[in-house]
């Protein structure tokens, strides 16, 4: 059990700089994500695109700005939990018992959900059939490759990870790789890899392509391709795998009764506390009146709803607001020695 | 102005006015109609506002930017007319466009 004041559910931008918050108003915290890095959509949607509106920020990229907030919390040593979602929460007495799907448990006196637009999940392909397949012989991701040794492998997409896979498993098994269209969104060397590889027959490439249908008992034997044209080829193979990115779902948020409206978290604007006392939320996961999906919108939510959660970790004190240009214990707590 | 039509997958047709300089992504979100969940916002970063467009407009339509067809690789069942709907900003000559709306977006 991780017994802590305040639980954030969410390392993206809001829920980091959140923890800093908390950390200057001497409050603890454990941050929990789906991912298995800090950064939210900062750092999966855009880790190279440029973002010009962060205050006093003339220009980052995604990934800076994730850096530059990891090394503003140093000070505070947050325990990170990721690739963990969370799955239950449960009131008793004043403090929340909340769960993982690794089965990490937290006891802590509020939760904030700055959970973006939901945790990331592999976007899956459309064919209904694919689903009995789903962890035997159809894979969106790639925990352990040897399985794939001196098998036939399909694997579906365009983008980096189904050509850096292609490029891979081609040393130890038999790949095609199949493509809805002839451009790739995969950098240009990878793809230039792929493309010798299929001229020296050590890789069949189809593009134009996309999934038909699978057939198989237990295991996939077969699928069938359609191509633009209309024409179906079938390729025996042992496993099929999918990379199309990662898709957003709220999950296990919308079972705690709070009040959910288009897939966000109605707020207060005073400090950004839920329906449910001691559940705040921030970032894009918030609705109110007014609100903007900018990270500096997730900064202010982060500070409020930070003070928001001290009556709750320490009810016996007050909680005097400071500037950490003047404040001793602000300082002492970002271990600033003078 | 433009009138906009969403032909969505429960077999329903939404009309709507969209004014100019809005897309029509937000043309659909703001008047409620279902299966456009636009989770980015507008970034092109997820491709969950993608749509069917109807033949006679996809050469009317401005050019795919860098970027669109990327995001469209993503897309729950891409065809060749598929668009993104925040990449189509609205204006007087996209008046009587018709999408559809796939079934869903992930």
């Amino acid at each position: 059990m991780n017994k802590t004041d305040v639980l954030i559910i969410g390392a993206g931008p809001t829920g980091l700089f959140c923890a800093h918050q908390l950390g200057i108003i001497g409050l603890n915290c454990e941050i929990v994500d789906n991912l298995d890095k800090a950064g939210g959509q900062c750092i999966e949607l855009y880790p190279d695109k440029p973002i010009y509106d962060i205050p006093a920020v003339p220009e980052c990229t995604g990934e800076e700005l994730t850096n530059n907030l990891l090394q503003q919390i140093k000070p505070f040593n947050i325990k990170f939990h990721l690739n963990e979602r969370i799955e239950e929460i449960k009131k008793e007495e004043n403090r929340w018992h909340v769960k993982s799907s690794g089965g990490v448990e937290f006891d802590v006196a509020a939760i904030v959900i700055a959970g973006g637009v939901g945790s990331f999940e592999p976007r899956k392909f459309p064919l209904k059939d694919c689903e009995k397949f789903e962890g035997n012989s159809l894979f969106y991701s790639i925990k352990d490759k040897s399985l794939f040794k001196d098998k036939t492998i399909s694997i579906f997409g365009g983008g980096d990870s189904a050509l850096d896979w292609a490029i891979e498993l081609s040393n130890t098994s038999k790949v095609n790789l199949i493509h809805r269209r002839d451009g790739f969104s995969g950098v240009d060397a990878s793809v230039q890899k792929v493309k010798e590889l299929n001229d020296q027959g050590k890789l069949n490439l189809f593009t134009k392509y996309q999934i038909d249908s699978v057939t198989g008992y237990k295991n996939i034997e077969s699928v069938k391709i359609k191509h633009d044209e209309g024409e179906i080829k079938e390729i025996k193979c042992d496993y099929v795998l999918g990379f199309f990115g990662l898709i957003m779902q709220l999950g296990p948020i919308l079972d705690w009764g709070l009040n959910i409206n288009k897939k966000t978290v109605q707020v207060n604007t005073e400090n950004f506390e839920t329906n449910i006392n001691g559940i705040f939320a921030i970032g894009d996961i918030c609705s109110y009146p007014g609100k903007l999906k900018l990270i500096l919108s997730g900064f202010h939510e982060g500070a409020l709803a930070a003070r928001g959660c001290f009556k709750y970790a320490k009810p016996d004190e007050k909680l005097r607001f400071e500037f950490t240009t003047t404040s001793k214990a602000a300082q002492e707590r970002l271990g600033i020695k003078k | 102005m433009a009138k906009i039509t969403y032909h969505t997958h429960d077999n329903k047709t939404h009309t709507v006015d969209v004014q100019n300089g809005l897309t029509v992504m937000e043309g659909a979100i703001q008047n409620d109609i279902p299966g456009i969940d636009a989770d980015c916002g507008g970034g092109m970063a997820c491709a969950t506002c993608h749509v069917y467009v109807n033949e006679e407009w996809l050469n009317k339509l401005s050019t795919k930017e860098d970027g669109e067809e990327d995001m469209l690789d993503m897309a729950f069942e891409p065809k060749n007319n598929s668009r993104l709907s925040c990449q189509l900003i609205v204006s007087d000559e996209l008046d009587g466009l018709e999408v559809n709306i796939p079934s869903k977006q992930g």
